[in-house]
């Protein structure tokens, strides 16, 4: 019971870890924009099939190293495409945006299948990512440590742009207030554009990272982007803090929940437990103070 | 131009004219063309309740298999157990090791629970869950979210308990309804009768809804949730009892169309059915009730055309069509023909 107590503990915390590089884009462009784009989910799946190729083409340990910049750089396009081709004409509609959105979710889906197959693809993790530690009864393995560790990168990396550059300014002062903004000439626009595209980008790089425990497969993103919308739903509007507070709460809450009751029981729970939590906090973990009546 | 004019004139008569092609459809259609018709029919009614939460209320749910799922459920449920002879259980429970039948199977044997089931429990459902977030002024987008995420976790739930629910198969091979054979001539007819009836009773009560003092305070809702506040109302009971309205129908619906259908099972009521769901609506026009109902119709045509043939452009083509309603045609076909005849 200890040692399976301890394991579901530290696969509550890759799970966590998973749902929070899925969840920060969603996060940061819903703080902005108040739009979900429901494509999130096929950024993971993009950054997934991008491992492969670059797999192909350099093979070995030096191919995972650079299959990241390129997962990062070819969702982040992705992105920002959607972007700007769709959602910044919808931007006054947030539940038209995602309907939208939900279109090219479809349609990349179908374009992985017919591209990939739809069995998908398997990514052979390099020699110093497959293997594993046992620390006292628990093994955990190396991916799912590497994926915690580069969460935590780059969470830490989101924090020093937000807080010490001065993009991270713009973001701040657009999330708090985007009309005030505005008005003191802030280019919301390129701020909304700049987000949406690292957000992406992110996402691209957790398919790398589902990448290395299962094959890619053209609905790899949607197994994690549900959990991850309700990450977004119970962190509150656009915090960082917020965002990876509730991706650790649900990653754990789901993670422990399998202890006593199987994987579709717990996945029941976690929406039980979402909305038993917006009953007591609706605004979220973390509020971010807005004089907006309408937020 | 007089030909236009004169169509002008005869536009009162057209909703007649097609209720009296419907109601006269069973003469001229095959059992096969007619059968469909009765499904689309049955997904017309869910339609119907998007009007009133989605167009008129702001509420946009993705999770509105979950309701059909549930009214088409339990009369699948009735249905199995009223074709066994007394004290067996359905095959599939027997498949899969059990030898009792769950307790919460034991009612729907009674045609009064199963009927009163179809019209309750997804009704009570929807009002319970809408309320849980509503209350606490959760709305818009993360109302959406949530209601995906009740999608997903229903019909997981119906997938993993295959000894209860049939599993990813769900539940089929029903021979007789209420004493009635499926399979004897006079009931296809009969049943497509009751739909249309159904049908012509929900777009009536939901038109006298939506002009009533209730539809004005929904209306006002969606459009300035805050100012209906200032003004004294709540907005939170309106929106849930559209919502409860909404979930009734979906539970009719999925009822009718598991009568029609013969099967229901979790790739009928899961995540990608309950937002293909949305997408008749708004083609056919958000805002519009007799739009849902042609929406409902077309897009389920279109799809029985084009994914029986290439099952694979069928994605592309609602995917496209999602992108090309809600950026350039938000009313849908609705606007189109009011656009037209104005």
């Amino acid at each position: 019971m200890d040692s399976l107590f301890l394991n579901q503990l530290f696969n509550g915390v890759s799970l966590a870890s998973l749902y929070l590089l899925a969840a920060l884009g969603l996060a940061l462009s819903f703080g902005l924009m108040r739009v979900i784009n429901m494509a999130h989910g096929e950024m993971l799946m993009l950054g997934g099939y991008l491992a492969w190729l670059t797999l192909l083409v350099v093979p070995g340990a030096a191919g995972i190293v650079l299959a990241i910049p390129v997962a990062f750089v070819g969702a982040a396009a992705m992105g920002g495409l959607i972007q700007s081709a769709l959602i910044r004409r919808l931007s006054a509609r947030p539940l038209d945006t995602l309907l939208a959105t939900w279109g090219v979710s479809l349609i990349l889906q179908q374009a992985a299948r017919d591209l990939f197959g739809a069995i998908g693809v398997e990514v052979r993790a390099p020699e110093w990512l497959s293997g594993s530690f046992m620390v006292g009864g628990v093994t955990l393995p190396s991916a799912r440590l590497f994926i915690i560790l580069v969460a935590a990168l780059v969470l830490a990396g989101l924090a020093l742009l937000l807080l010490r550059t001065r993009i991270g300014l713009l973001v701040r002062a657009v999330n708090q207030d985007r009309m005030m903004a505005s008005a003191v000439g802030i280019d919301v626009r390129r701020v909304d554009f700049t987000i949406f595209c690292l957000g992406s980008g992110v996402a691209g790089l957790a398919g790398v990272m589902l990448a290395l425990l299962g094959p890619v497969t053209p609905n790899v993103g949607q197994s994690y982007i549900i959990p991850a919308f309700l990450v977004v739903v119970m962190g509150g509007l656009g915090s960082i803090v917020g965002t990876t507070a509730s991706a650790i709460i649900l990653g754990l809450f789901a993670a422990l929940a399998q202890i006593f009751v199987d994987v579709s029981v717990a996945q029941m729970l976690l929406l039980v437990f979402v909305i038993l939590f917006i009953q007591v906090r609706p605004q979220g973990v973390i509020a971010v103070r807005t004089r907006q009546l309408d937020a | 131009m007089p030909d236009l004019s004169r169509f002008q004139a005869a536009r009162p008569a057209l909703p007649w004219l097609l209720l009296g092609l419907a109601v006269a459809a069973p003469f001229a259609l095959s059992a096969y063309d007619l059968n469909l018709l009765a499904r689309f029919m049955a997904m017309a009614i869910l339609a119907l309740g998007l009007v009133l939460i989605w167009g008129h209320g702001g509420i946009l749910s993705l999770g509105q298999g979950v309701f059909f799922g549930l009214g088409g459920y339990a009369i699948a449920m009735h249905m199995k157990l009223s074709d066994l002879p007394q004290g067996e259980i359905p095959d599939f429970m027997l498949w899969s090791g059990r030898e009792s039948l769950p307790f919460w199977w034991t009612p729907f044997a009674s045609p009064v629970f199963t009927l009163a089931a179809i019209l309750i429990v997804p009704m009570l459902v929807g009002a319970l869950f809408s309320w849980a977030v509503f209350h606490r002024r959760v709305g818009g987008t993360y109302f959406a979210l949530i209601t995906q995420a009740l999608a997903l976790a229903f019909s997981t739930l119906i997938i993993s308990r295959q000894d209860v629910t049939g599993g990813f198969n769900g539940l089929t091979d029903f021979y007789s309804i209420f004493g009635f054979g499926l399979a004897s001539p006079g009931t296809g007819p009969g049943l497509y009768w009751v739909t249309l009836a159904i049908l012509c009773a929900a777009f009536v009560g939901l038109r006298w809804l939506l002009a009533s003092r209730f539809g004005i305070l929904l209306r006002a809702a969606r459009d300035g949730e805050n100012r209906v506040r200032f003004l004294g109302y709540s907005p939170t009971p309106f929106k849930v009892v559209a919502f409860a309205i909404a979930a009734l129908l979906a539970g009719v619906g999925g009822a009718l169309f598991t009568l029609h259908a013969g099967v229901v099972s979790p790739a009928l009521i899961g995540v990608v059915p309950s937002i293909e769901m949305v997408v008749w609506v708004a083609i056919g026009g958000r805002y519009s009730l007799a739009g849902a109902i042609v929406g409902a119709l077309l897009v389920n045509l279109a799809r029985d055309a084009v994914s029986s043939a290439f099952p694979e452009l069928w994605l592309y083509l609602m995917g496209a069509l999602f992108i090309f309603v809600v950026t350039l045609l938000p009313q849908g076909l609705a606007g189109l023909a009011k656009g037209k005849g104005a």
